[in-house]
This record gives structure tokens, C-alpha cells and sequence, in this order.
């Protein structure tokens, strides 16, 4: 179990070096997104072998990418939307952009709102988060992290028929 | 090998293009040239200087000396003193740049606003972020480069003590007096953090500041590391600020580059490195303990306080931790002193401060303004009034952990001293201007339903206290709310702050304490006449 070392040296080298020698398992977050980045979402084989190179026990690391909401230990879709439902994001309509997001794309909103569902194929992940820092420009997501801001239902119907042509293309 | 020892840059806006900057440049191309020293220095034009009242302006390097307006004509005479006999050509220097109004404004609309002044935001939206070069000009490095030559740590830290500067990230805690602390503190490795896992809702100025001016950062970090003697640093970035952590990444390579990082900086006995350590979504994670916790790659679950970080923080070590917008501040008050700095705020809560201005008002966005200035300003003068002519009902300062007010303190002056008094909190700088359509009781449901979400679930009285809270309140939204459920509402409130183990759960009764404080007759309203008076909550009569 050495495929992100094998596939990744330069990288996770340059990772450990941030830390001392002997206070490696700093590393378990950035090498973590190195795995998500590779498999998509933090596999059991990716989650020892970061535990391994780090040192420390599988089911320590397992409890950190349970932590956080960036990790996921379970598959996701192609591409993860974010939309931001938070108070002031709220107060400028995100709940009904929400509700036509949930809508185009065929999922429940309950579901979304507790922790996120992905469409039958598979390409896409909605979610409902907090505050993503862009309060004054709501109505807005993160695509892949990527920011949208100001956006109307047919902005949202736009950005997501584009993005998926692009990736069925790529 | 060519080794340049100078750089010289030309203004080449389009007022100094149509001042002449191009002749200028012809002419000290010439001039340089003529004198043989093409190979030793470096001329090139840059495209805005950030000031135009002395353009066509011309920069030397490394001493950062400004020339403007500079004349084809006086070009012989600069290069003559300057470049070749390495005077400073004092009758062509710029004026020095005065400081004029108080008041900062960041967005396409600056300028139609009060006279600026900006401190923290000095930068930002004014520079290329990604060029150092561009930073340089604007005074950077130049605090840096102070620091290292003419000051003692010591003098470092005294010179911050009489700032007054007090942390931004919502405490207030007096900056000079942390870092004496850090700097007193025994151990052989200490660090600095900055904290940049900005997510309290409604707050996104410490955004602005990473993707707009990240080497301030980087150098506010660094005179900090020297004051308290630390060698390592590193930014804890949220996970979401994507374009902030690769702004940051090119910032210090940049900077390692110029050997404004690393060993010997400034050829000083001085070494100093910072490495970006990504978050990965969690809101617990701006609370300093545990984000220590995750740059140790652990769960962010806060420590038991004291020990305090100063002493035991990052791997047991010394470690100094200050808030992006705190940081931001460093640069300017070791540039002009701490007297300048005093000038702006209150004697108590000097300086500027970062607002962020959502909800009902015609014009949202970030300012910079001083501290003391009153809410009901800044809706009339930033918020440009009310949407649709309304009256302000309430507002909500400084994000979920921040205070509910009503509209009557609008009138106190927004200061940690004013707004400690009142017993409210300033918070993180999120200002929500809610008019008579938001409800409050239906506002303290929304934000301890972020509370649920974010509590860690490390002790009890959080994790259990702000998902029961929330069923009450989420009752009372629904018009089933019972007397009783207010009892037990106060109750929760008292248990959260006396037994939670960390700010969040001890600030998530801060909105029941203030919606029974200050809106007794609206959650009345809701309890006994089953009435919304603002319309917003169902009371459908569902009780969870």
C-alpha cells in the first residue's frame, strides 16, 4: 500500500518537510487531500496508507477525516456544489435558490441539507453548508472549492449544464 | 555574471503616459546606457503606483526612493546623483504622502464615499497580490526592514504595547502584552500562527486581505517571530479559501526568494520560515487551541484553558497566534509609530477596524473605519440607508458569536470598551442590519442551528445544550412554545456558558441571553398570543 508515495514522492516529501521530523502526523490533513484528490473521497486503503506514513493508527486518522466536512469517507459525486444557507446568505434568498438547485437537479432537499446527496449518476454532490465568506454577494455556491457569486436559478441552470458538458466531454 | 544592484521603476499609468512617462523612460534608458551601467541596474515600468499626484514617478530600489513628478529634463541630474554617485537627488523627491480623512472604503465604489484612510486594508484591491515587486513599492518590507536594523525585540513589543492595538478576531485581547508573553515564555522553539480559518458567518475581511495583499501577512509574521524570538511559522488557512492559500503558497516562495524568508534575512542573524497549513472544514478550528489541535493532525477539539498557548501551545511549545486582521495592522504601526496609529479610534480601542455590512441596506460590502463609530453611521453612510426606506429593527454584530442588539443601541459608539460596557460584542466585525421583516426569535433558531452543526461534540453541555436549544426555539417558530420552554431556554443559556469547555458553546447562548434581553415582547408575542409579529415564523402548530 504505496500507491500515493509511488505516484505522488515529490509532493508528500515536500509536505513533511513543513513539519519537524519528529511531529509528522501534522501531515495527515494535507496528505488526505492528496488521497481525496486521487480516489475522489478518502478510502480505507488511502486512510492506511496515510496512517503509515505519518505513523500512527488507521482508526486515528479515520476519526480525523470524520471531523471534518472537507474529507469524505464515502463516494461523492464527480464534481461537489456547495451552496451557502447561512444567515446573512439566507436573508438574500439562498433558501429559494437552494430549493431550485435541489429541484434541476432531482434531489431531496432534506437530504441536502443533511449532509449532502449525490444525483444516480453520479456526477454531482449538492450540499448545504455555513457561511463560505462571500455573505455580500449571495445568493452563492463553491463549486469544487471554486467560487460563484450573485447568482439567479438560471445562472445555477447555466454553470451546472456547462460544467457537466465539460466533464462528459473531458 | 550580471549582478544588478539597483532597480529602477517608471510609473506607466495612463496619467503618467499622458505626463510624459514614456520620455522619461527613453531618457533614463539613455542616461543609464551612457554611463555604462546597463548591466547593474535593472529599469523597468510598472502600471500603477497607487498614487497620481506626482506621476510620471520614478522608484529606485533597494532604497525605496521616490522621485515625482520627474521630467525628461531631470533625468540627467537623477541618474548623475543617484545612480552614479549614490546620492539621494533630494529636489526631485515626491512630497510625502499626507494622511487625509479617516475613513477607507474597498470596493469600485471608493471614492464617492468620505475621505479615505485605510490601515488594514492598505493594500488590498490597490496592488497586484501576486507581485512582490508591486508590494515592495507600496512601502512593503519596508517595516521589516526597520525592525531588523534599528529595533530590539524588545522595542518591538514596547512599540505595540503603546499602539494600543487589541486583537481582531474578536476578543480584544491587547496585542503587545500577548507577544510579551510569548517572548517571556521559556523554551528553546517557539512559533507564530496566524489565524486565518476565518468562518464566523457574515465575516469575510480576513479573505480580502489574504487573496488582496498576502505579503502583509507574511511580513507582519515575520517582525512578529523576531519580537518573540520564534523560528517557525505557519498560516492556518480555511479549507474553502482556495485562491487565499495559493496566493499566499506564491506570496512566500516570492519572498524566499528575496531572502526576505529563510536564513539571515536581511543578512541579519534572524531566520525565519512559514509554511501554509490548509483546514478542512470545520468552524471549531478558528478557536486557537484547536487549531493548534489540527495543525498537530488531529481532530479540532479545543484544550482545556490554561494552559494558554503563549506557554503550551503548537507541540507543547511557546506559540504566539494572532488573527489575519490583527496581523494586518503590524506593518503600518512599525512603519509610522505608535502615536500615528493612536490617532485613529478612541484612546481605549485605537485604530481601524474591518466591517463587513449584510442584510437590509442599500449597499453591502467591507469597510475600514475607526473604531468608535456609531452603527446608526455607518447604515447612513456605507449602508447608503435602510432598503426601501424601513427602520432598522435590529442588528446582529460579529457573526453567530457575536451579540443580537436592538435598534436603541445604534448610538453606541462600536468600540471593545463602548460595546463591552453594554455588554454586547463586537465580534469578528460581521454587521447583519436587519429591518421590521426579520424576526428574532426565528434568527436565534438560525444560528443555533449552526452551533448544532458546528459543536464538535467534545463536552456535553455543548453538544446536547445547542441541539435542545435549538428544538425549543424551532417550537416557538412553530407557534407550540410553552412558558416552561422559556424556563428551560434560560437554563440551557446558563449551562453553555458556565460548562462548556470553549467559546463556542459559551458564546452559542449569547443569542437567547440577547433575544430574551432586548425582545421579551416579540418571543412573548410568540408564546402567549401565538402571533409572528414580524409574519416570518409558520407557527404552523407543529411541535418537534
Amino acid at each position: 500500500m504505496t500507491q500515493l508515495l509511488e505516484k505522488y514522492p515529490a509532493e508528500i516529501e515536500k509536505i513533511l518537510d513543513k513539519y519537524p521530523p519528529d511531529r509528522k502526523r501534522s501531515a495527515v490533513l494535507p496528505l488526505l487531500y492528496i488521497a481525496q484528490k486521487e480516489y475522489g473521497y478518502c478510502t480505507p486503503d488511502a486512510i492506511r496508507e496515510v496512517a503509515g506514513i505519518v505513523g500512527v493508527e488507521p482508526t486515528e486518522v479515520e476519526s480525523v477525516v470524520g471531523f471534518y466536512t472537507l474529507f469524505y469517507d464515502h463516494p461523492v459525486g464527480e464534481h461537489v456544489v456547495q451552496i451557502c444557507n447561512d444567515l446573512p446568505c439566507a436573508l438574500r434568498g439562498s433558501e429559494q435558490f437552494l430549493d431550485h438547485a435541489c429541484k434541476k437537479l432531482g434531489l431531496d432537499k432534506h437530504k441536502v441539507e443533511h449532509g449532502g446527496q449525490t444525483t444516480t449518476d453520479g456526477s454531482v454532490t449538492l450540499e448545504s453548508v455555513v457561511c463560505l465568506g462571500a455573505c455580500d454577494k449571495a445568493p452563492m455556491m463553491q463549486i469544487d472549492l471554486e467560487y460563484f457569486e450573485r447568482l439567479s436559478n438560471e445562472d445555477f441552470d447555466r454553470i451546472i449544464e456547462e460544467m457537466l458538458a465539460k466533464s462528459n466531454h473531458g | 555574471m550580471k549582478t544588478v544592484r539597483s532597480m529602477v521603476l517608471v510609473s506607466n499609468d495612463p496619467l503618467s503616459q499622458a505626463r510624459g512617462a514614456q520620455a522619461v523612460y527613453q531618457r533614463l534608458e539613455q542616461e543609464i546606457a551612457a554611463r555604462g551601467l546597463t548591466d547593474e541596474i535593472s529599469l523597468m515600468t510598472v502600471d500603477d503606483v497607487g498614487r497620481h499626484d506626482t506621476v510620471p514617478m520614478v522608484i529606485v530600489y533597494p532604497e525605496a526612493v521616490i522621485y515625482g513628478p520627474v521630467k525628461p529634463d531631470d533625468v540627467a541630474m537623477l541618474v548623475e546623483e543617484h545612480l552614479y554617485k549614490g546620492r539621494i537627488a533630494s529636489g526631485l523627491l515626491a512630497p510625502a504622502r499626507e494622511l487625509t480623512g479617516r475613513i477607507a472604503w474597498l470596493s469600485a465604489r471608493k471614492g464617492t464615499l468620505p475621505a479615505e484612510q485605510r490601515i488594514v486594508l492598505e493594500r488590498a484591491g490597490l496592488i497586484d497580490p501576486e507581485s512582490i515587486e508591486d508590494y515592495i513599492i507600496h512601502d512593503g518590507y519596508v517595516a521589516l526592514g526597520k525592525v531588523l536594523t534599528q529595533m530590539k525585540p524588545t522595542d518591538v513589543i514596547a512599540e505595540l504595547e503603546q499602539s494600543g492595538l487589541q486583537g481582531r478576531g474578536g476578543a480584544g485581547f491587547p496585542t503587545g502584552l500577548k507577544w510579551k508573553f510569548v517572548s517571556k515564555a521559556p523554551g528553546d522553539r517557539k512559533y507564530v500562527i496566524c489565524n486565518a480559518d476565518e468562518s464566523e458567518p457574515g465575516t469575510f475581511k480576513d479573505r480580502l486581505v489574504l487573496e488582496g495583499d498576502p505579503h502583509t501577512i507574511l511580513e507582519a509574521m515575520t517582525i512578529a517571530a523576531y519580537a518573540v524570538g520564534a523560528s517557525e511559522g505557519y498560516i492556518y488557512v480555511r479549507g474553502e479559501y482556495v485562491l487565499a492559500q495559493q496566493r499566499l503558497k506564491k506570496a512566500i516562495e516570492q519572498a524566499r526568494a528575496l531572502n526576505l524568508l529563510g536564513e539571515n534575512i536581511f543578512g541579519s542573524a534572524f531566520s525565519f520560515d512559514i509554511h501554509v497549513h490548509a483546514g478542512a472544514g470545520a468552524y471549531i478550528c478558528g478557536e486557537e487551541t484547536a487549531l493548534i489541535e489540527s495543525i498537530e493532525g488531529k481532530r479540532g477539539e479545543p484544550r482545556s484553558r490554561p494552559p494558554y498557548p503563549t506557554t503550551h501551545g503548537l507541540w507543547g511549545k511557546p506559540t504566539l497566534v494572532n488573527n489575519v486582521e490583527t496581523l494586518a495592522n503590524i506593518t503600518a504601526i512599525i512603519r509610522n509609530g505608535a502615536a500615528w496609529f493612536r490617532k485613529f479610534g478612541t484612546p481605549k480601542s485605537p485604530g481601524t477596524k474591518v466591517y463587513t455590512i449584510l442584510g437590509n441596506v442599500n449597499v453591502t460590502g467591507l469597510i475600514e473605519v475607526p473604531m468608535g463609530i456609531t452603527l446608526r453611521e455607518v447604515i447612513a453612510i456605507y449602508g447608503k440607508g435602510m432598503k426601501n426606506g424601513s427602520s432598522l429593527s435590529l442588528a446582529q454584530t460579529g457573526g453567530s458569536s457575536g451579540s443580537i442588539i436592538p435598534a436603541s443601541l445604534q448610538d453606541t459608539p462600536m468600540d471593545f470598551e463602548s460595546f463591552g460596557k453594554a455588554g454586547v460584542s463586537l465580534g469578528s466585525g460581521a454587521l447583519l442590519i436587519c429591518d421590521d421583516t426579520t424576526c428574532v426569535v426565528d434568527l436565534a433558531k438560525v444560528l443555533l442551528n449552526f452551533f448544532r452543526n458546528e459543536s464538535c461534540g467534545k463536552c456535553t453541555p455543548c453538544r446536547i445544550g445547542t441541539e435542545r436549544a435549538y428544538q425549543i426555539l424551532a417550537n416557538i417558530c412553530e407557534g407550540t412554545g410553552t412558558r416552561n420552554d422559556l424556563a428551560q431556554l434560560t437554563m440551557l443559556a446558563d449551562s453553555l456558558t458556565a460548562l462548556s469547555n470553549c467559546g463556542l458553546g459559551q458564546t452559542a447562548a449569547t443569542p437567547i441571553r440577547d433575544m430574551f434581553k432586548h425582545f421579551s415582547g416579540e418571543v412573548d408575542a410568540h408564546i402567549q398570543l401565538k402571533v409572528c409579529p414580524a409574519g416570518v415564523c409558520s407557527m404552523s402548530g407543529r411541535r418537534l
